[in-house]
């Protein structure tokens, strides 16, 4: 799929100067003008994913097939599922992660879509911003589904508040991931053996998400009597927001020709 | 022009090896034994130098990748490729030695509640990462800068991997350094860490200049000079 099946706000720009740039994202990487090109390549990936909803349907169903598989190879003890469960779904979001962030760079492939993008007047840091956003957005939408189906095949027992937090430590989560992860997958889409690739540099580097991921959804479901949940939550958001600072920085210099 | 003098990188790898031999000739038959582990405790003359050493490999890589995004001189490239894979050898070292370590004094090979076991893992695999993702890219001018960015977002993520292993395994004894130890053990401790700093050194040197002449060959055998199947020799079009 191109840029221009995609469209929202940055359609038809691909083929003007900078002094013609016209429609919703006019006014360069000025001030107000990042945040704009931001929402129009956020937007245009929504848009894509709107029309065609397979990269959402098959991430969310890989996520439901990874915790079915994980419990199998736990067992039907429910103690033991019920132990296991917040690392089940942090490894279910990560696993789940890899397809959804290859995916968003595929598709950019096709057509020559990521010369485009390149071609057009805009800040390339509103290219790694608006694609880590949607990401974000895209991983944040499995936490429910995946929530569900823990409920379900671990007898996971969260109140009202409990929820409320995970969904939030999910946000963030998904945010801790997306960052580096949006940064690699736009080198290794286009690197040969991108798919081998892309979990062999990611899944290293985002060892910290992982475990104060499924130290902090521990502690939320099963009680947090020394009041660590602070702590790992803090040293989420840090990761986070290294992340999203270099890679910032580092993906105009990524994706150059 | 050359990566690193020759002269001068041979100079510190005979000095790597003299200090290696002093270094463990002292610590083999000089120093005493520990009190409770008795001679086992002398994998730690290599051991703990291995490990200071390897991560001061990975900060050269950072630095070299810093240099190599900067300036786009493919010698800092090759320099910070050399470092990584230099930092990835001693850490494959420190693996084993930990675990050599590990099985006479704790009765197991690995254990996931040693902070410094995991987290040495987690450096292998994290810089391993950077290596892989050059090896599945062909252009050298953008190998150079993924190379360069890897390497940085990999070193960044140094702290946060050591803090996160650290709160969640919080069973370790306490960091062997000169300061805590006997004076008869300092000695082989520091020579040999000296060693292996100059070994590491000549190892770069050398392993730059291989990457150096590998390119150069690389850029003499062009891949359009040489004909594919089905196409007219030497000129790229189909047949």
């Amino acid at each position: 799929m191109s840029l221009s099946q995609g469209g929202a706000g940055v359609e038809g720009r691909a083929h003007g100067g900078r002094g013609e740039a016209r429609g919703p994202v006019q006014g360069g990487s000025r001030g107000g003008g990042l945040v704009r090109e931001i929402g129009a390549v956020l937007a245009k990936d929504l848009l894509l994913e709107w029309r065609g909803r397979a990269r959402l349907l098959a991430t969310v169903l890989f996520g439901v097939v990874a915790l079915a598989l994980f419990s199998f190879a736990a067992g039907a003890d429910p103690a033991v599922l019920d132990r296991g469960a917040p690392g089940f779904l942090v490894l279910a979001l990560l696993l789940s992660s890899t397809l959804a962030l290859g995916e968003s760079f595929r598709v950019e492939q096709e057509d020559s879509a990521m010369e485009g993008l390149l071609l057009l007047p805009i800040d390339p840091h509103a290219l790694f911003y608006g694609k880590a956003l949607g990401n974000t957005l895209f991983l944040s939408l499995l936490g429910p589904v995946l929530a569900v189906a823990a409920v379900v095949f671990y007898a996971v027992d969260a109140g009202a508040m409990a929820l409320v937090k995970l969904v939030l430590l999910w946000v963030l989560a998904a945010a801790g991931l997306s960052a580096p992860g949006t940064l690699y997958a736009a080198m290794t889409s286009r690197a040969r053996s991108q798919d081998v690739l892309l979990p062999l540099v990611h899944y290293p580097l985002v060892i910290p998400v992982l475990l104060a991921s499924v130290k902090a959804i521990d502690l939320i479901l099963n009680g947090d009597p020394m009041g660590q949940l602070g702590s790992w939550t803090a040293l989420l958001a840090g990761f986070a927001l290294a992340y999203w600072s270099l890679g910032g920085v580092l993906f105009p210099l990524a994706v150059e020709e | 022009m050359p990566v690193a003098r020759p002269r001068l990188s041979t100079v510190s790898g005979l000095l790597g090896v003299v200090l290696l031999l002093a270094g463990s000739y002292l610590g083999l038959f000089v120093a005493p034994p520990e009190r409770h582990m008795g001679d086992v405790v002398r994998i730690v003359y290599v051991h703990v130098p291995s490990a200071w050493i390897s991560m001061l490999c990975y900060t050269f890589a950072f630095g070299f990748a810093i240099a190599s995004l900067w300036t786009r001189r493919p010698r800092w490239d090759h320099l910070t490729t050399a470092a990584v894979e230099v930092g990835i050898v001693l850490n494959v070292l420190l693996l084993v030695q930990g675990m050599l370590f590990a099985r006479p004094t704790w009765g197991i090979w690995w254990t996931w509640a040693d902070v410094r076991l995991v987290f040495s893992f987690l450096m292998f695999l994290l810089f391993a990462g950077v290596l892989a993702l050059r090896a599945f890219v062909d252009d050298p001018a953008r190998r150079g800068t993924w190379t360069a960015i890897a390497t940085i977002t990999a070193f960044v993520d140094v702290p946060l991997v050591y803090y996160c292993v650290r709160w969640w395994r919080s069973l370790h004894q306490m960091q062997s350094t000169p300061e805590t130890m006997d004076a008869a053990m300092k000695l082989p401790m520091r020579i040999n860490a000296f060693a292996v700093l100059f070994l590491a050194g000549w190892f770069i040197a050398r392993r730059a200049e291989l990457e150096r002449r590998r390119q150069e060959i690389d850029e003499v055998a062009e891949p359009a000079a040489i004909p594919r199947a089905g196409s007219i020799a030497g000129t790229g079009v189909e047949a």
